[in-house]
């Protein structure tokens, strides 16, 4: 069902960031994505949706910075002045919490706060804020290992909004958590989504996780990871949870669901 | 908090503190410490039997100049404490030296190797030449090389306890999450940052770890030394070798004794300091924050 790569925007706006021709060859000699071409524009939600091994987190990883593209380029065309945002400008989520045991959740969050250079009262005013945004404002003195694993992820993306990103990178960020906390975090980042017009880039495998969040899904085939489907979801936001009952949220599952089988039987795409 | 230990538990089985924190605490403490002292009275009391019925049943009136009852021990080390007390002193003086040098050195190392891997290529392998050499081996080149005996003996003291606290926080500076790597590497940290916002901090269990092993080690590699120079050594093992040439088999006995009870003190008092320190980890670090 492969549909033509969706113009970004209409063409009045350069996409924010754009991968082209982008491959990631390891030093193992594992092609993890080839012949990536991908256009992402201000203020989407766009989930990268692919199995497991797919190199979406890879494609993730190599627009934060992470690693550099073996061939092909980045480039943020829609960024105004330096060819890279600067850094604080993109926050990552990984999987995991990824927090420091041994800091408080005050700290753990005030760590890229100090690593940008914002320090004393002001950094102390975006650490409370992001605690605020997370609700986990009464939680800033205690340590990970006393959080739930929700709230643990909570302190994770505080952490990366400390620093007031435009951008927000994520790699499967609830894949670890059980449902009823994975949906409650799927609502509240729409909300935040929403409020502060961030533009986000979204890796999950879970096609009905993608369906509710996303502006737009990009589906990829197996190893080494391309792009095989890129579906508009058009619903309305805001969505709330009666979204999951509608009939178009059943029928972007399907079609989505339909795009990566297919993507799973491409040629090369098998895992 | 729960990685630390789970860090520190992985470096040293002994499973002891793993049951202590899990059980229930107040009969867990009891059997804990009340088991290995009955057991440990025991013992004493067949020894002490077995030593009496030689002597008086079999008639080997001697027989304490072969084994000495435990009372006997008892005796002379109060009878000789102005002999074995600055032995005593001086061995667990060369431990305190050989084992600080082991942790400046040991550490220091660490982390210029964990800095530069061309430190590290360079200089491990001869650490590990350090490690794998029998100080018994070595000890008489070092104290024929060393013109001072004290020095020499800190030497051999040091070979001893250098290594595993230099292995143990190369592989604790290098146990830092990926992730928080990752993250550092973002925002554009320095090296120095990352050693001492993460690598530090990780290291920290596996080298409390390390410490607990290395002040045993340290006190064996003294009397080791001292052993090999005991003509002219002031120390405690010197002692027990004086001692056996002339035939005082009870002091030997009871220098035997300081030695290991002051094994078990150094182990009990550095697993009392890594227990602190893990526990009020978390705070210091977020001091170091501000």
């Amino acid at each position: 069902m492969a549909e033509p790569a969706r113009a970004v925007d209409a063409a009045s706006e350069p996409p924010l960031i754009a991968l082209e021709r982008v491959e990631k060859r390891f030093a193992n000699g594992t092609l993890a994505v080839t012949g990536l071409d991908l256009a992402i524009g201000r203020h989407e939600f766009v989930s990268l949706l692919g199995p497991s091994g797919c190199g979406k987190s890879t494609a993730l990883r190599m627009i934060a910075g992470l690693g550099a593209p073996t061939s092909g380029r980045i480039r943020w065309p829609g960024h105004g002045a330096g060819s890279r945002p600067a850094r604080g400008e993109v926050g990552f989520v990984f999987q995991e919490p990824t927090l420091m045991p041994w800091a408080r959740v005050a700290a753990n969050i005030r760590r890229p706060l100090a690593l940008i250079g914002v320090t004393g009262a002001e950094a102390d005013r975006r650490v409370a804020e992001a605690l605020e945004m997370v609700g986990l404002a009464e939680f800033a003195r205690a340590f990970p290992r006393e959080l739930s694993g929700g709230m643990r992820m909570r302190v994770s993306i505080a952490r990366a909004l400390a620093t007031r990103p435009k951008v927000l990178l994520m790699d499967e960020p609830f894949a670890a958590l059980d449902e009823i906390t994975r949906f409650r975090l799927n609502e509240d980042l729409l909300d935040l989504w929403r409020a502060n017009s961030w533009t986000v880039v979204f890796v999950t495998h879970s096609v009905f996780e993608s369906v509710y969040l996303s502006s737009r899904i990009v589906v990829m085939t197996g190893r080494p990871g391309r792009v095989h489907a890129d579906v508009p979801i058009e619903a309305p936001y805001p969505r709330s949870q009666a979204f999951r009952m509608t009939e178009a949220y059943n029928g972007y599952c399907r079609t989505v669901s339909a795009a990566l089988a297919e993507a799973m039987a491409a040629p090369g795409g098998g895992t | 908090m729960a990685m630390a230990q789970t860090a520190v538990e992985q470096q040293a089985p002994a499973g002891a503190e793993a049951e202590d924190r899990a059980g229930s605490h107040r009969t867990g403490a009891l059997l804990r410490w009340g088991l290995p002292v009955l057991f440990g009275l025991i013992i004493l009391g067949g020894w002490e039997l077995f030593v009496w019925y030689r002597i008086n049943v079999d008639g080997i009136s001697h027989y304490n100049h072969i084994l000495p009852a435990p009372t006997t021990i008892a005796v002379a080390l109060v009878e000789d404490w102005h002999i074995l007390a600055p032995g005593w002193l001086v061995t667990l003086w060369i431990t305190a030296q050989a084992l600080f040098w082991a942790v400046v050195l040991g550490v220091g190392l660490a982390i210029a190797f964990s800095l530069s891997k061309w430190i590290e290529y360079s200089f491990f392998p001869y650490a590990v030449v350090l490690q794998v050499t029998p100080i018994v081996a070595i000890a008489p080149l070092i104290i024929t090389m060393l013109n001072d005996l004290d020095t020499a003996l800190l030497v051999c003291a040091w070979i001893v306890a250098f290594f595993p606290i230099l292995s143990n926080t190369i592989i604790g500076l290098r146990s830092v999450d990926h992730g928080l790597l990752d993250l550092y590497q973002m925002y554009g940290a320095s090296r120095w940052r990352v050693m001492l916002d993460l690598r530090l901090p990780s290291a920290l269990p596996y080298f409390l770890a390390a410490l607990k092993i290395s002040a045993g080690l340290s006190l064996i590699g003294a009397v080791v030394g001292e052993f090999v120079a005991y003509g002219q050594s002031p120390g405690l093992a010197a002692r027990i070798v004086e001692a056996s040439y002339l035939l005082k088999v009870p002091r030997m006995f009871a220098a035997l004794v300081l030695i290991s009870v002051t094994g078990i003190l150094l182990f009990l008092l550095f697993s009392f300091v890594s227990n602190l320190a893990l526990r009020s980890w978390h705070e210091s670090a977020v001091r170091r924050e501000r």
